[in-house]
């Protein structure tokens, strides 16, 4: 198989029964095969036409909107052509038989498009990973964050960092290289100081947005938490059943943990169920517990329920950085009024709205991102994290002049790998394991 | 290898190899090949200017330092002849890091070119002819011979061309040209359009050189003197001691009147009157290029360096010029210290031609012209030991090729003569090349204190280091393992070695010598004081010791980088024939590689314009790592590349 010459192929709209199907081609063989199955010459470039298109054997596939998109003005930069047909199982089934059909046409590998957006220079790392955000993006905040990760203003940043560092290299090397003219400043220490201190301040700005909007990228974690019977399972089913934004209701892991997604206002918020606690030799109740704790470590904020009556328990102590809500559960009969409380009625749905309210607000707390450049990255986070450390390395030998050249050309590769302007075969193979066919 | 080599020589050849140019590429060249065994002759004008020095009486330097001991370690003639010539030997950035340590000598120029003369004549299989060439006799784009103006033909295996500044040299001073390679010295014209003919790229470049002062006419006594290193460290790994007397040199500097001298002649200097157009070095800028463009100092220094213990010649280095006689002496006498100073030789700029170094393969063979190399300054270089080092280069392959041997590349992580072919034949020149250590990536594993480590064994292997060096370098490599493990052994605790000065944490944990050494402020002195036995261990060892102790942490990435890059980087791409075929490589990446065609994907990377994209193609294609590639390799190399 020979990759790189291959056209390919893929559905790009959804899988399933739909309206209308999106089927992508790209590659040298566009043009032959666009010819071929509408049996009518090229179209003008990035204009729609309606056109049949025909099987091998000269029969009609579908009548579809046609576009072609001619080198290097397209997607992947290669010549691509769309076809825009009725979305049945079986009309799309029928194209992209007919495309296997062609010499040296085969269908799309997981990311595959994206990635030779990227080989042609479509597009930069940053932004194949702020596209792949915005494909699974569920919510406007989301969205949104993706669309900013899209702008390149990150590749900005550090391409400006990058240069600035370079510049210092330059002093630092001529120090070295013309130490014996006379002409060469000696005295560089405090302005390398200066300029590794400011680029250390810039970085840690960029590394400070991470957290916020790594939550946005996969969701705000609310896990409830409490005794058996203080209402979880009540809870969520109460809140999967308001007529608020469901995304979806997915059993968890283990038999007792159940994950529900909401949109709340935009706002991508994940409720977790856990297991009750409480001492148990059950063995899988043992695991479901440890799961919660696991849960809770990685919370967002715990809800902390506990029947109305009974004495409210705080969580057994597990280091988390959460925020915590305690609620008063079952306040079926009277509203309960306590400030340092949420009393809620899964039964009535007395309280619910309020509580809804105030996630939404934290939500809005916890996922603002800032007018920075987006970090959303665990691989740009340590990417940017590798910088600051090496130029902490730099403090520690800024007087020996090749010791800091070599931190600083470190720092220089480190910042371009994050770009992707040097080649990482295993970078390159993580992120776009993350895409399906047909991005 | 010499039999070998015997054995493999075409015998009705007189020569194996010719060397053409006598100078510091020429008899570089000219040795090394004889080294291997191979029947050599080095053809030259003049056999009184075999060795000379052109310019500044110096060898070494900055970057330079480090190829002479590269060349010493594959046992060249440089290094023992500068510690045959040198009368001030001093380590440049002595206070910096070993890795950046530059040693350099003054030169007396008589003794330097005596030395190289009868080295020359003492060494086996390398006879001296006096010539000038008019022609290379060639037939099927394959080297014959050359052709003398006298007439005479002489056929060879292969040929060295080191012709320094002498293709169409044009020497300026003022508006007045002279025709001439060096000064009093007639040019090579006929072998410049020889090589036109052959349709090699070629190019102008300029070079300048300062006038030299009688020294008995300056005022010693009203300047800063600059003494060399007491003990003088010498070049090579044969030299025990340096046995000529040292001096010292003498440091002034221009002042504001000769700025303004020189602003109201610029007009004068062919530099700005537009009769040069080729471009200078930027890193060696004549006098009247500092005052152009750093006119707001008030003074750049000058270095006044004897040329010769018995000699009153001065060099005064730092105001090379082209401008008219009567400004150089209107200037000399501004400068502090030389207000009576007697000139002795006018400064000149000196254009020439040179080709283009990406007409070359990385042994300095052209592409065009098989069994043809060039060494030297002919290649947009400047410099004794970027010349020299080329002639090492281009002299084991000159050889090689007339034995019909594998060619001998220098790699970028293996030393800094690979560091400069790689970015000679690779990126082509815009300004004379010369050597810094920023251009290795590699300067702290690179240098000068581990040059015979590095390179004495691939010598050895090559088969041309001469039985004395093997036995220095088998002993040396005895002495290093054990003062390692002696300083290994030897530890002592923080409260101990308070004693010699050493400020530790109280830790109470145990040090090693090798522990200690890695301190920033720590260095042997310090050690002896603790340890009185380490006083034995001999000075090159000692370098070598202490650069690994304070270098170990980048020592060990450097190898990592080093070892990546070998899997990576040195992937070959010599067998890709074709850069047509290769699918996703834009026209203007392929006219590129076609033209520099890079032999690795080291090489390929520093194309300017490389994407990450094609690179990653041209990997694929030249390595087949993972599946997917590996079929994509094996269709191409049965389709396109076969």
């Amino acid at each position: 198989m020979d990759v790189d010459k291959d056209t390919i192929f893929a559905l790009s709209s959804g899988q399933g029964k739909a309206g209308v199907a999106v089927i992508r081609l790209s590659g040298s063989h566009t043009r032959f095969v666009f010819e071929t199955i509408t049996h009518f010459k090229l179209p003008r470039p990035r204009h729609a036409y309606l056109r049949k298109l025909y099987a091998a054997d000269n029969s009609v596939i579908d009548s579809a909107l046609v576009l072609f998109f001619e080198s290097p003005y397209s997607f992947t930069g290669e010549d691509c052509a769309e076809f825009h047909i009725h979305g049945g199982r079986a009309v799309v089934q029928a194209l992209l038989n007919c495309l296997s059909g062609f010499e040296k046409c085969r269908l799309a590998q997981a990311g595959e498009f994206t990635r030779r957006a990227l080989k042609y220079g479509k597009i930069d790392l940053l932004q194949a990973e702020a596209l792949a955000d915005l494909i699974d993006a569920e919510t406007e905040a989301q969205r949104d964050l993706a669309i900013k990760g899209q702008s390149g203003r990150l590749r900005r940043e550090i391409e400006d960092l990058k240069q600035t560092l370079l510049d210092c290299m330059a002093l630092v090397e001529a120090s070295i290289d013309f130490s014996d003219e006379g002409d060469v400043t000696p005295e560089l220490t405090s302005y390398i100081q200066q300029i590794v201190d400011s680029a250390q301040e810039r970085l840690k700005k960029l590394i400070i947005g991470y957290d916020t909007s790594e939550r946005l990228r996969r969701g705000l974690r609310v896990v409830l938490s409490g005794p058996v019977n203080a209402g979880k399972s009540t809870l969520i089913n109460a809140l999967a059943g308001r007529d608020v934004a469901i995304v979806s209701h997915i059993p968890g892991t283990t038999r007792d943990q159940i994950e529900v997604h909401l949109d709340l206002n935009g706002w991508p918020v994940t409720i977790i169920d856990t297991a009750g606690l409480r001492e148990t030799s059950d063995e899988i109740e043992i695991e479901g517990i440890r799961r919660r704790s696991e849960a809770v470590a990685q919370a967002d904020i715990v809800l902390n329920l506990c029947p109305i009556g009974e004495k409210h328990t705080s969580i057994i102590s597990i280091d988390s950085d959460a925020l915590h809500i305690n609620i008063i559960t079952k306040t079926d009969s009277a509203p309960y009024l306590n400030t340092e409380y949420l009393g809620i009625s899964a039964k009535t749905g007395l309280g619910l709205d309020a509580l809804l309210e105030r996630l939404t607000l934290e939500a809005q707390r916890l996922m603002r991102i800032g007018d920075t450049p987006v970090v959303a990255h665990l691989r740009q986070k340590n990417g940017l994290l590798n910088a600051v450390n090496a130029l902490d390395k730099c403090k520690d030998v800024i007087t020996f002049p090749e010791l800091l050249a070599e931190e600083l050309r470190y720092i220089s590769l480190t910042l371009s790998t994050l770009i992707g302007t040097v080649d990482n075969e295993d970078v390159l193979s993580q992120i776009f394991s993350r895409f399906c066919i047909g991005k | 290898m010499k039999t070998n080599m015997e054995i493999c020589l075409n015998l009705i050849t007189p020569f194996d190899v010719i060397i053409v140019g006598g100078g510091h590429a020429g008899t570089e060249a000219a040795c090394a090949s004889a080294r291997l065994g191979a029947r050599t002759a080095l053809i030259t004008h003049n056999l009184d200017t075999l060795g000379i020095m052109s310019c500044n009486p110096a060898i070494g330097g900055l970057g330079k330092g480090h190829l002479v001991r590269e060349i010493d370690a594959m046992d060249g003639i440089m290094g023992r002849m500068a510690d045959a010539g040198g009368i001030q030997f001093r380590i440049l950035n002595r206070r910096k890091g070993p890795a950046v340590h530059g040693p350099r000598t003054q030169a007396d120029r008589k003794l330097y070119a005596s030395a190289v003369q009868s080295e020359i004549k003492n060494t086996e299989n390398l006879k001296v002819i006096a010539g000038e060439v008019a022609d290379i006799l060639i037939k099927d784009d394959r080297v014959e011979g050359l052709e003398l103006s006298d007439g005479r033909q002489f056929l060879s295996g292969s040929v060295v061309i080191t012709t320094g500044t002498f293709l169409r040299g044009l020497i300026h001073v003022g508006a007045e040209k002279i025709s001439a390679g060096r000064i009093g010295e007639m040019p090579a014209v006929k072998l410049a359009e020889r090589l036109q003919s052959l349709g090699f790229a070629m190019g102008r470049l300029k070079t300048g050189t300062p006038a030299r002062l009688d020294g008995r006419t300056i005022d010693w006594a009203s300047l800063d003197m600059q003494e060399g290193d007491n003990p003088a460290e010498p070049f090579s790994a044969l030299t025990e001691y340096i046995t000529n007397r040292q001096i010292a040199c003498g440091i002034t500097r221009t002042t504001n009147a000769v700025h303004d001298l020189i602003r109201a002649n610029l007009h004068r200097s062919p530099m700005y009157s537009g009769d040069i157009e080729s471009r200078g070095p930027r890193y060696c800028p004549s006098i009247e290029d500092k005052v152009v463009r750093f006119g707001d100092r008030d003074g750049h220094q000058i270095f006044l360096e004897p040329e010769g213990l018995d000699d009153h010649t001065v060099y005064p280095n730092g105001i090379s010029t082209s401008l008219p006689l009567d400004v150089q002496e209107g200037i000399i006498a501004l400068i502090p210290g030389l207000e009576k100073t007697k000139i002795l030789q006018h400064g000149y700029a000196i254009e020439y031609d040179f080709i283009d170094p990406r007409e070359l393969k990385a042994t300095l063979e052209t592409k065009r012209v098989s069994g043809l190399f060039l060494a030297g300054q002919i290649n947009g270089t400047t410099g004794y030991e970027e010349a020299a080092a080329q002639g090492l280069v281009a002299g084991l392959n000159a050889a090689r090729f007339a034995g019909r041997l594998e060619p001998v590349i220098f790699e970028r992580h293996q030393s800094y003569i690979g560091v400069m072919i790689d970015d000679l034949t690779r990126n082509g020149v815009s300004e004379p090349y010369r050597m810094f250590t920023s251009r290795s990536e590699f300067r702290l594993s690179l240098r000068v204190d581990n040059a015979d480590q590095r390179l004495t064994p691939f010598g050895l292997q090559l088969g041309c280091i001469s039985s004395k060096r093997e036995k220095v370098f088998a002993q040396k490599r005895v002495d290093i393992i054990a003062a390692r493990s002696q300083l290994n052994d030897l530890t002592v605790t923080p409260t101990e070695s308070k004693a010699a000065s050493f400020n530790l944490n109280r830790d109470g944990i145990r040090r090693s010598a090798f522990n200690l050494l890695a301190y920033p402020a720590s260095n042997w002195e310090k050690l002896i004081n603790v340890w009185p036995e380490l006083n034995a261990i001999a000075l090159p060892i000692r370098r070598l010791i202490e650069s690994e102790a304070k270098y170990t942490v980048y020592l060990v990435r450097q190898d990592e980088d080093i070892a990546r890059l070998k899997n990576d980087d040195d992937l070959s791409l010599v067998e890709l024939h074709s850069f047509d075929a290769m699918p996703g490589l834009s026209s203007e990446l392929i006219q590129k590689l076609k033209l520099i065609r890079p032999r690795t994907i080291s090489q390929a990377r520093r194309i300017e314009g490389m994407t990450p994209a094609g690179l990653l193609i041209l990997s694929s294609v030249a390595r087949g790592k993972n599946m997917r590639f590996k079929t994509l390799h094996a269709a191409n190399m049965g389709a396109e590349f076969a």
